[in-house]
């Protein structure tokens, strides 16, 4: 019996629009995942460069034995560089890419905190005026006076990028 | 965890049914009359319609009926076992496949067609049931004399467990004639000791009949493997001495029984020989016990023993950095058991190749029927083993090759007589293994390969030039080319020109080659060389700036160190001279786009793939390294060079790089090179 499909469960039936999330920064900015997704949170590893990958992608790690893809939504939004810091985290989620259920790592520059949230204050991106690519944000809600990220990882992980790679 | 479903176990136990009795039918097919073989087939056939019912499989169960009971008779002497019935059977047999996997589809029609097939193999072969009676009287003679039987019988402790109700078999024989039964209750412990829901008791019973000895033990047909029996005839038709005194007449009365004295001339010497005839009879032998675990269940333990090794070297390099003594034995004890778990699980998911070769056997059946011909199928090194994953994926392309070795590479009866052969056509599937590697070869004595209709249907192709000089064995590798077939005819079975470069991609795929031999008017080899195992291979770890990693060891041709004057000088170009062959290389520091200076003692690794080769130029050699292979994920699906990635001993990931796609790049490389100069 597996506890976070439970509770997820539970999360769900309460109500519709309240959902649990994790909290990270990247570049300044406050994003948030939901939290039954997350499998682990791990502070910096080894990372190897895949040369070929698309930029954002550009990294594999060794995850309790598994090699699992490190992604890096700073990349994907096109924010500037940044170096790690001792706050630097990659969390681990588990998506469905095609069909197969995946681990993959992203790399954030601190993780904050597990809030509730409620998606009904969210608003779908403005089509002008953000900085970053609307079709990547799922959505973007309003807390205590700042704007909090929801990224569309599905979007970002099917999207281009790919690398000029001979083949 | 969630339990099963009970369905999916009677799948998985109906699978392993349905298997049993096609070996079984198949042998059957050569050794008509051979008993065991009838019996075997007949067990597979009621346990698979006794489940079948249980599991809610009902249209399975009604249908494995009319098989069982035509069976049944067989088994019964009444009726022979003919080549018809075995393959009505064998066809109705894969219709219970279907019934299994699709309980609820349509299925009337084709059923209706096989039971009619079944009655007509049915009665023809009744029409000849005396002869078999009279062929085989040692095996199923019926004595019109009644004789007297002695027969011991005893059951093992869990018999109750399996549902076995002893009362039944008495009822059976008590069926059969005049009968003497007496309770042998020397193994009944005292009652402290006592289970009440194990069996303690044995039987001897005396029984006078007309029924034969194969009758009697019949009665004892579904528990034979597991009990003891004993059954002992008259000697001469002298009666038997009494054996016990005929008050128990009944069974049903265990007070009396308890009373009754033991048999007197029970012969004690001939009791404590029974164990040692047991252990010579082949079906009393200790079954190999074997446990059913889901292949991702393997697959997380090879993780969890890969984190162990990682933790391991950790430990390592702390002790190695320790002057504490004990801490450094603790840390090479642990070395030792990690790499004999590690080689341990790779055994783990080893399986005979017997498991694959047994699946062309009933392919060669089919395809006698749908050829004509006729087709010996031989096997050997059966019991070479060789990963579960890569037995799964060489299933097809072997049908591709044993299809065309019966189509193209045999030649009909009169062909065959025509030229000296014997009518037969052999096909033979053999596997060995050398080093990490096993070669799976499939032979045919047929007419061999046309070399004439392979150079006009590749000239025709434009493949190659009209009237080129081509090596033979290049020559003979151009039927793996795609859409290539030299037969003229298009059969049902092979000839569409797909097959052959399938079965190459799918080999290579595997990291294997093909090698293919062909003697006009001989025959034919097809070799397959692939490697033990997918999980696992041997790699040469190198370094290319800072990143490592691993070249699979069996695509390595040699290792040259290039110099700094050679790499100034091959600068601009990319062909290296090597014993008067130009050999195309990549630099990997380019296509890795590393940005590193080169290292001032650069290596060349010329690696290949059958004919073609490619050279990888690498800052550093590091050494061999065993490398367990973890798939890349979907998000690096985009990536060509790479095919997998492996965990080194310090806890960094490693990418393997994937040689055919290399080489390509480096053929591509030399012809654009070609064109320009």
């Amino acid at each position: 019996m597996s506890d976070p499909a439970l509770k997820t469960k539970a999360v769900r039936d309460a109500s519709a629009d309240e959902i649990e999330v994790l909290t990270f920064e990247i570049g300044g900015e406050t994003f948030a995942l939901e939290a039954a997704i997350v499998r682990e949170i791990l502070d910096l590893l080894p990372e190897t460069i895949v040369p070929g990958s698309r930029p954002f992608v550009n990294a594999v790690i060794n995850f309790r034995g598994k090699v699992i893809p490190l992604a890096d939504i700073r990349v994907a939004m096109g924010m500037p560089a940044a170096a790690a810091t001792i706050d630097s985290r990659i969390v681990v989620v588990e998506l469905d890419l095609d069909g197969t259920p995946s681990l993959v790592g992203l790399r954030t520059d601190r993780v904050n905190e597990v809030a509730t949230l409620s998606k009904a204050g969210g608003e779908p991106p403005p089509r002008v005026g953000l900085r970053w690519p609307p079709q990547f944000i799922e959505c973007l809600i309003h807390r205590e006076g700042a704007f909090i990220i929801f990224p569309d990882l599905r979007t970002i992980f099917s999207s281009k990028g790919r690398a000029s790679q001979p083949d | 965890m969630s339990n099963p479903d009970p369905a999916d176990i009677f799948r998985i136990e109906a699978a392993e049914l349905l298997e049993q009795m096609e070996q079984g039918l198949l042998d059957l097919e050569h050794r008509l009359d051979d008993r065991t073989l009838v019996d075997a087939v007949f067990r597979a056939l009621h346990t698979l319609k006794g489940s079948g019912a249980m599991f809610g499989f009902d249209r399975l169960a009604a249908f494995t009926h009319h098989c069982e009971t035509a069976f049944d008779r067989v088994r019964k002497g009444q009726a022979e076992a003919t080549p018809a019935l075995v393959s009505a059977v064998l066809e109705a047999r894969d219709h219970m496949r279907a019934l299994v996997e699709d309980p609820s589809g349509d299925h009337a029609a084709e059923e209706r067609y096989l039971l009619e097939r079944l009655q007509a193999a049915v009665s023809g072969a009744v029409a000849a049931p005396m002869a078999s009676v009279a062929d085989a009287p040692a095996k199923t003679a019926t004595p019109t004399a009644p004789t007297t039987w002695r027969i011991r019988f005893g059951l093992p402790e869990n018999t109750f467990v399996n549902g076995t109700n002893p009362l039944s078999f008495l009822d059976e024989l008590r069926a059969m004639g005049e009968c003497r039964v007496v309770l042998d209750r020397s193994t009944l412990p005292p009652l402290e000791q006592l289970d009440p829901t194990a069996l303690y008791l044995a039987w001897d019973v005396t029984l006078t009949t007309d029924r034969s000895r194969a009758d009697i033990e019949d009665v004892f047909l579904f528990v034979m493997d597991d009990m003891a029996l004993e059954i002992e005839a008259p000697s001469d038709g002298a009666p038997l001495p009494e054996v016990a005194p005929p008050v128990l007449s009944d069974i049903d009365a265990p007070a009396r029984a308890a009373a009754a004295e033991p048999p007197p001339e029970r012969p004690e010497p001939e009791a404590a020989a029974r164990p040692v005839a047991d252990a010579a009879d082949p079906k009393l032998r200790r079954k190999v016990e074997s446990v059913r675990v889901p292949a991702e269940r393997l697959d997380e333990l090879m993780d969890r023993v890969g984190e162990l090794v990682i933790v391991q070297s950790r430990l390592q390099q702390i002790a190695a950095t320790s002057s504490d003594i004990g801490l450094r034995t603790v840390s090479e004890e642990m070395e030792r058991l990690c790499s004999e778990l590690r080689v341990t699980m790779m055994v783990l998911r080893m399986v005979p190749v017997a498991t694959l070769f047994d699946r062309y056997r009933r392919l060669v059946h089919d395809l006698q029927r749908d050829t004509g011909k006729k087709i010996e199928l031989s096997t050997d090194g059966e019991s070479t083993e060789m990963d579960k994953t890569v037995i799964e994926r060489l299933a097809d392309p072997l049908v591709h090759l044993v299809r065309n070795a019966a189509d193209h590479g045999l030649e009909n009866g009169e062909a065959r007589r025509a030229a000296g052969k014997p009518e037969a056509g052999s096909i033979r599937l053999s596997a060995r293994q050398t080093g990490g590697e096993v070669i799976i070869s499939v032979t045919d004595d047929g007419r061999g390969i046309d070399r004439a209709r392979v150079r006009a249907k590749a000239e025709a192709a434009g493949l190659i030039q009209p009237g080129a000089t081509i090596a033979d064995q290049d020559l003979l590798q151009l039927i793996f080319q795609p859409g290539f077939s030299t037969a003229s005819s298009v059969t049902n079975l092979s000839g569409r020109g797909v097959g052959m470069d399938v079965v190459k991609k799918a080999i290579e795929s595997l990291h294997g080659s093909i090698d293919l031999a062909s003697r006009p008017g001989e025959g034919s080899t097809v070799s397959l060389r692939i490697p033990l195992t997918l999980a696992i291979i041997d790699g040469l770890l190198v370094r290319v700036g800072e990143g490592r990693y691993v070249i699979p060891l069996p695509a390595v041709e040699e290792c040259i160190e290039l110099s700094q004057e050679e790499d100034l000088r091959s600068r601009g170009r990319a062909f290296l001279s090597l014993r008067d062959t130009l050999v195309p290389f990549i630099r990997l520091r380019e296509l890795f786009a590393t940005g590193t200076r080169p290292d001032p003692y650069q290596k060349m690794v010329v690696v290949s793939t059958g004919e073609e080769r490619v050279g990888l130029i690498v800052d550093q050699i590091i050494g061999h390294h065993q490398t367990v292979i973890k798939s890349m994920s979907k998000l690096h699906d985009d990536v060509t060079t790479f095919s997998g990635a492996t965990i080194l001993g310090d806890g960094s990931v490693a990418l393997i790089l994937d040689v055919a796609n290399l080489v390509s790049l480096g053929q591509e490389q030399e012809a654009q090179l070609r064109a320009i100069a």
